[in-house]
């Protein structure tokens, strides 16, 4: 079983980042499961959500702690707690970051993926200037780090559940997908 | 066809599948989103019935309760502090014997203040002559939704029932759930026409006066309807297997219960969890079964008695307490079997209050707690999981 564990704020879509990972994984024969852990809902609080995948039907129903890849859609949220509590060793990590600026810090034990997925959601025109959306382009760059989901699958799914500006948000995540880098340890 | 869907739309297609004609609601955490999909399904003409919004979760009953006395399907959904506001409505719906079905999102009461997993609204209620269903899966919270109205609407019930799904572990929980087509949904579930129904011209009253000579009569016919009511469920689930290939286990599901030594009786989202850890511990050889308490009411009397011949230990895990006495599962399942030639350990385990995540690891401990307790009874019999500051550690 694969579990994927998401950080980041309210409004940024973190929970359809969710949806939209394990509506691709199912479209793709997997079996899934994706659930948020709420607070109570409110613009700009940290928000984590969670998927599982796996070839066999899902039973299990309690949270992840030990998850395989971690997504984050706010780097501000590094300062705070350990957002990589958990990680298994070797697992992946992917962060919406600035390309132009250097990670603060990074551990051998894993691996490290960026993409500026705030700048490619603005450049789309997704949520606004301030505040872009920034679910569908970290997807795309999740496609890019994991080698068990397509960026086909994905596109096909952000089309299905973006409710407005359909092009925009396949765009971004096609774009995202293409400027997805490891970064080196 | 199967689709990824969270367990409220799950509850939202099982009321629209059931062609409920009169939905009355009032909004509340976590149940926000049945109530919002249902008016956008309303809206846009797929489900062909009337929306009431209302004031309080009391007048979305009370909608419900006159919509159902002049022959309308009729469901509503809410949780915690919103079914507690309904409690009289509640009494009212079953002792004027109305098939109504409402989808409870389970969640704790106040205060503390809590959003979360908690069986204590519901239990709450198991006084109030309702049916009671305890869902592990969306797939099974949209089937039993429709095999609700088909159970409850049969001459010898009539009376409301309430499909329950944890909060958030099963309400925003997106997982595949196949999506029965109309056509099949409509050739199991026929119209609701009830024998008794007010009508223009045909007036008649519901709930009038009775005096002392008659009301024991009334609850009598209740008492009667709920014993009815497990045949029923049992026939109804058979059916519905027979055109959707689907089942689940009666009113008590055993899982590899037969040669058990020990079983763990949960509800809701921790029987699914638990299932996984029946088989790992399996593999390791030792003798557990799960017993999923899937119906709460009418209680399964029967099939705790049968179970209790069978095995040396029951672990009963509540995800609610009762002040002064232990957990309502505990309770009911004690006193079914009191009369049993043979009577196994039991221990109750008061866990996941308030939306404490009940894990693997948990469930695996309590396991290991019953076996030692078949062994040694201790003192207490009923012991809190995963409290900070008591000596036991749990993960």
């Amino acid at each position: 079983m694969i579990e994927v564990r998401f950080h980041g704020r309210g409004g940024q879509g973190v929970v359809i980042a969710s949806e939209v990972l394990a509506k691709a994984a199912f479209k793709m024969g997997f079996e899934v499961s994706s659930f948020p852990f709420f607070g109570v809902e409110r613009r700009g609080a940290p928000v984590t959500a969670y998927a599982r995948i796996d070839k066999n039907p899902i039973r299990i129903k309690s949270s992840i702690y030990e998850p395989d890849y971690i997504v984050v859609l706010d780097s501000t949220l590094l300062k705070g707690v350990d957002l990589l509590e958990g990680l298994k060793p070797g697992g992946k990590v992917l962060i919406n970051y600035p390309d132009d600026k250097t990670l603060p810090e990074i551990s051998d034990r894993f691996q490290y993926y960026t993409l500026d997925a705030t700048a490619i959601a603005a450049t789309h025109g997704i949520g606004s200037k301030m505040t872009p959306i920034v679910n569908t382009a970290i997807m795309g760059g999740f496609a890019k780090m994991s080698d068990w989901v397509s960026i086909e699958a994905m596109l096909e799914i952000i089309r299905e559940v973006a409710p407005v500006k359909k092009d925009e948000n396949v765009e971004a995540a096609r774009e995202a997908y293409e400027r997805t880098r490891e970064v080196a340890v | 066809m199967r689709q990824v869907m969270t367990g409220n739309y799950a509850s939202a297609y099982g009321a629209k599948l059931s062609r409920a004609e009169v939905i009355a609601a009032y909004p509340i955490t976590p149940q926000t989103s049945i109530v919002e999909k249902l008016a956008e399904l309303v809206s846009t003409g797929e489900l062909k019935a009337k929306f009431i919004s209302v004031e309080s979760e009391h007048s979305a009953m009370a909608a419900c309760i006159s919509a159902s006395i002049v022959g309308a399907r009729t469901y509503t959904a809410t949780s915690s502090h919103g079914l507690t506001l309904m409690h009289e409505v509640l009494m009212w719906a079953s002792g004027a014997r109305l098939p109504i079905v409402i989808t409870n999102v389970s969640r704790a009461m106040a205060p503390p203040w809590s959003v979360w997993a908690d069986h204590m609204d519901s239990i709450a209620q198991r006084d109030t002559g309702w049916l009671q269903f305890f869902c592990s899966s969306n797939q099974e919270v949209l089937d039993t939704t429709i095999m609700a109205y088909k159970i409850c609407e049969s001459r010898n019930v009539m009376l409301p029932a309430m499909v329950i799904e944890d909060a958030f572990i099963l309400s925003h929980t997106s997982e595949p759930v196949d999506m029965p087509e109309q056509e099949a949904v409509d050739s199991f579930l026929p119209s609701f026409s009830p024998e008794l129904k007010v009508e223009i011209g045909k007036p008649m009253g519901f709930g009038s006066l009775v005096k002392p000579d008659q009301y024991m009569e009334f609850r009598y016919k209740a008492m009667l309807a709920m014993k009815a009511a497990r045949e029923r469920i049992l026939r109804v689930e058979k059916e519905f297997k027979q055109v959707f290939g689907r089942e689940y286990g009666g009113l008590l599901e055993n899982y590899r219960c037969d040669d058990a030594e020990v079983v763990l009786v949960a509800a809701g989202s921790t029987a699914a969890t638990a299932k996984d850890v029946v088989d790992s511990l399996r593999e390791k050889g030792q003798k557990v079964g799960l017993a999923r308490l899937r119906v709460f009411r009418p209680f399964p009397h029967e099939e705790f008695r049968a179970l209790a011949s069978k095995v040396a230990g029951i672990a009963v895990l509540d995800r609610s307490y009762t002040f002064g006495v232990s957990g309502a599962f505990f309770t009911e399942i004690k006193g079914s079997i009191y009369d049993c030639p043979k009577r196994p350990a039991m221990k109750n385990y008061i866990a996941g209050l308030g939306g404490r995540d009940i894990t693997p690891k948990i469930l695996e401990k309590i396991f290991d707690d019953i076996q030692l307790f078949v062994k040694r009874r201790e003192e207490t019999d009923v012991e809190w999981v995963d409290v900070a500051g008591l000596p036991r550690r749990w993960h």
